[in-house]
């Protein structure tokens, strides 16, 4: 179990630099130089001069990095005019663009992409899960049809379009919810559901659509499976054995799906945010990349990077919590 | 008293009647035997009696202690099932949870039944695990089933079905997909549970050597209808039907001795082959000489498939050299050595016609057109020219064996490798599929290695015999050598645990092996003074269930 940990936070560290490295190698293929769209019109040379070094742009890309990262572990100090700026470590540089710590902008944009991946995750596990467990015990055969309909529709429509939808319906036709915003939890909890309540359900129909397959194809193998013969033949009664039985066997999948999502939508539900007017990371990643903001990109492809990694080792640990036969090795 | 009295019973799934008209008594603590191939009715018949029955038609009567369970309702049935029938199946291996621990498995049957509380429920369960001669039950009550063997896993299905003391305990092929040395203790510990407990046996296999020697009475069954019916003792002994004269005589016997001439054809050397930290092939040395039968006999992780493997250069070993008349094995395939595998099934390839799969060696040694060849081909492993055109899910298990043996003999070899090519088969197919088998080997003048768990199989075709245990070589020799005087000690074991179908030799047998077993010091660690009284039926209306006061101990050899 040590060995699996060590293993795993090794694993993930060689990920995030490669990530790093990546990033920073393609920011130094694009076409144009940050520190000319910094310097506006007008600009003399030795004005550029003085706003490469500020920004960090005046050594060759390795040694850029080699600073990068050793801002990433020990803090660095940035030039600024006549003074210097200090940057504590974990220092992912400022801004290009709004000149603000990168920490800061994802401290800040971090809540709201975790609200939203949560609330819409609960969402779709509830909804895909019973839907998913109906329709394998095959209860009511018009209701297999209609999940089987939903499924191929959630995968088929795209989000922006179930998002609009949404809009029209709840927010102009109805007027049953305001125009969202995001208003954060510790404000009013109340407000921040109904402004959230939209975006959820948005991402939940093609999720919980996925769900609902995985459970009903894990419900019905599970179901036909020798144990649960042995459980009927021992006169356990049908529920107890969905309930124990056929529902875990069809948990294991589910429970890598899903630490998998959750980090996907935090770091990349870019349509459902700018549609709901969510400023999360995604946002914030879209407008990075436009403004070759480059200390922003790493910083969130780092965030995104880790995300996934941990949500994989905590679904592997899950995994072998669901599963007595799994070993982590 | 009859416990359990079945009257024109009829099951139905679909067009097909899987039984058509059975009937039988069983007698309280008594044990009966139901014998059959493949699609006789009899596995039907066991999931009928506890309602399992699914969307099959069932008519008739079903009298259990003086219920009618064909019309019982659910709740009837369920109160039944594991309380008053119990059925051990024959899948130890997923017949359990893997999501929970063997002793909550137990104790959640045993709370259902009786409303015990859980500590009751979890002292009951490692009660019966000891009584099914689980070591140490209080640790293996909270292992969960992939930590146990798969002898153990059965053995934890029988203390499943003791818990609640049931007066009737359904055992539906128990040992099939065990080792014959399990597969006899497991038989024993059934035929213990029963003289101990009190409670009938109801015994479905497809062996007649496992009915003989666990049964008082025995019914023949085939395609759904009863063939004949009596004391087991008189119907394999002198049995009347032709069709229970068939099944007996496919039983294998052992054959004339043969004199073999022929030098080394195949020089297996120092072979030893690991898969990570397993040793599956430890330092085996063996000829295969010109024109013989090499039987190679082993359990389960012996490494018989896998020196097989090597002997057709499928896998290469790690150490050692194999060679075919002096070449290298790996320089010597397609047309030297051929391979019969175990599962036709899949082993055959779903989406191309037989006759596509046979010609496959032909054209790879350059035959342009082999469907003549290959029809006359399968004309003469017992199949028609058509059958070219045919899927393999169209053909039956024994077909498709023959197929496979048609694939192997298509290129010509001069050895053929078969692993365990009758494993799967119904005892009168495998007693046919052997006879082609020693045709072909006579008329080709083949060389034959023939890889099996089954002596009995072995001792009919093979003329010496290589006992293999834990990867290595235990015994090498003639067979009537091995089997009349066999060396090792392993070999006395398994010689010992070959179910016969004679039942008075069977029960001698059984006799013998509890005699060593008190002499290793392993009796009492069971049912003796595990104290079956008072584990509490009360108030399920099923308390009394027969309870035999008399410890284990005292009912040994018959």
């Amino acid at each position: 179990m040590t060995g699996y940990l060590l293993r795993r936070v090794g694993g993930a560290i060689v990920v995030l630099l490669g990530l790093s490295i990546i990033v920073y190698a393609l920011f130094y293929l694009a076409p144009k130089d940050p520190a000319i769209l910094t310097c506006g019109k007008g600009c003399t040379p030795d004005r550029l001069a003085d706003v490469r070094a500020a920004m960090g742009l005046d050594a060759s890309p390795p040694a850029q990095y080699w600073e990068f990262l050793r801002g990433l572990f020990l803090g660095r100090d940035f030039p600024a005019g006549p003074d210097v700026r200090h940057c504590p470590a974990p220092c992912l540089g400022y801004s290009f663009e709004t000149d603000q710590p990168v920490t800061k902008l994802l401290a800040d944009r971090l809540p709201v992409s975790a609200s939203l991946a949560i609330g819409a995750e609960i969402l779709s596990l509830a909804v895909g899960i019973g839907a998913g467990l109906l329709s394998g015990l095959r209860r009511f055969r018009i209701l297999d049809r209609i999940v089987n309909g939903l499924i191929l529709a959630g995968y088929a429509v795209p989000v922006f379009l179930v998002g609009l939808f949404l809009l029209l319906l709840f927010c102009v036709r109805l007027q049953w919810l305001p125009f969202p915003t995001y208003v954060p939890f510790t404000t009013d909890p109340a407000a921040w559901a109904e402004n959230l309540i939209l975006p959820w359900i948005a991402l939940a129909v093609i999720q919980s659509a996925a769900y609902a397959r995985l459970t009903r194809a894990g419900v019905q193998e599970s179901l036909a499976e020798d144990h649960v013969r042995t459980a009927r033949a021992y006169g356990i009664p049908e529920g107890r054995i969905v309930r124990t039985r056929a529902l875990r066997g069809a948990l294991v999948p589910l429970v890598t799906l899903t630490a998998i999502d959750l980090a996907a939508i935090m770091a990349s539900a870019v349509l459902t945010e700018t549609m709901f007017g969510l400023p999360g990371v995604g946002q914030l990643l879209v407008g990075a990349v436009n403004q070759i903001d480059l200390p922003v990109v790493v910083g969130v492809t780092l965030l995104t990077g880790f995300l996934v990694v941990v949500a994989n080792a905590v679904a592997d640990l899950l995994y072998a919590a669901v599963d007595p036969r799994v070993q982590l090795r | 008293m009859t416990l359990l009295s079945v009257r024109d019973l009829r099951i139905g799934f679909g067009n097909t009647q899987a039984v058509d008209g059975l009937s039988f008594d069983l007698e309280a603590g008594g044990a009966l035997g139901i014998v059959g191939e493949s699609g006789s009715g009899k596995s039907a018949t066991a999931l009928a009696l506890l309602g399992l029955h699914g969307e099959a038609r069932i008519e008739g009567s079903i009298d259990f202690d003086g219920l009618e369970l064909t019309g019982a309702s659910e709740d009837q049935l369920r109160a039944i099932r594991g309380a008053g029938i119990a059925m051990v199946f024959q899948e130890p291996l997923t017949a359990l949870s893997p999501f929970h621990r063997v002793g909550d498995q137990i104790a959640e049957v045993y709370r259902l039944h009786t409303g015990a509380t859980r500590k009751a429920a979890r002292e009951r369960a490692v009660e019966v695990l000891r009584q099914v001669h689980i070591a140490d039950p209080e640790r293996r009550a909270r292992a969960y089933p992939h930590e146990f063997s798969g002898g153990m896993r059965q053995r934890a299905l029988i203390a499943m079905a003791l818990a609640c003391n049931p007066r009737l305990i359904v055992a539906d092929e128990p040992t099939t997909a065990l080792d014959v040395t399990v597969q006899a203790q497991i038989l024993d510990l059934l035929d213990e549970v029963r003289t101990a407990t009190g409670a009938a046996l109801l015994l479905i296999s497809h062996d007649l050597g496992v009915v003989a020697g666990s049964t008082d009475d025995v019914i023949v069954m085939r395609r759904g209808a009863v063939v004949e019916a009596g004391a087991t003792d008189q119907v394999l002994v002198t049995p009347r039907a032709a069709y229970t004269k068939d099944l007996l005589a496919a039983v294998p016997k052992p054959s004339p001795a043969r004199v073999i001439q022929g030098g080394p054809l195949l020089r297996v050397s120092g072979v030893s082959k690991r898969f990570r930290k397993f040793t599956a092939v430890d330092d085996v040395t063996l000829d295969v000489r010109e024109g013989e039968t090499l039987g190679i006999v082993g359990e389960s992780g012996a490494g018989k498939t896998t020196l097989s493997r090597m002997m057709v250069g499928l896998i290469p070993p790690d150490r050692g050299s194999i060679t075919l008349a002096g070449a290298d094995i790996a320089r010597r395939r397609g047309r030297s050595v051929q391979m019969v595998f175990q599962d036709p099934m899949s082993s055959l390839n779903p989406r191309r016609t037989v006759g596509e799969s046979i010609a496959d060696p032909l054209r790879l040694i350059g035959e342009p057109a082999p469907r003549v060849k290959i029809e006359a081909l399968l004309v003469r492993v017992g199949l028609a020219p058509s059958h070219y055109d045919s899927y393999p899910h169209q053909l039956s298990g024994g077909m498709r064996q023959r197929v496979g043996i048609a694939r192997a003999l298509a290129p010509s070899p001069r050895l053929i490798v078969c692993d365990e090519p009758v494993s799967s088969l119904d005892v009168t197919t495998q007693a046919q599929v052997l006879a082609l088998l020693e045709d072909i080997r006579l008329e080709r003048e083949l060389t034959m290695v023939f890889v099996t768990h089954d002596l009995a199989v072995l001792r009919q075709i093979a003329d010496r015999v290589v006992v293999m245990h834990d990867g290595a070589v235990a015994e090498v020799g003639d067979v009537a050598a091995v089997y009349d005087q066999p060396q090792h000690a392993y070999t006395k074991e398994l010689l010992a645990a070959i179910p016969v179908a004679d039942p008075i030799e069977a029960r001698r047998r059984r006799a013998l092996r509890r005699v060593e077993l008190a002499g290793a010091g392993l009796s009492g660690s069971g049912l003796a003074g595990a104290g079956l009284a008072g584990t509490g039926l009360a108030g399920t209306g099923l308390d009394g269930a027969g309870l035999d006061p008399e410890p284990l101990g005292a009912t040994q050899p018959e």
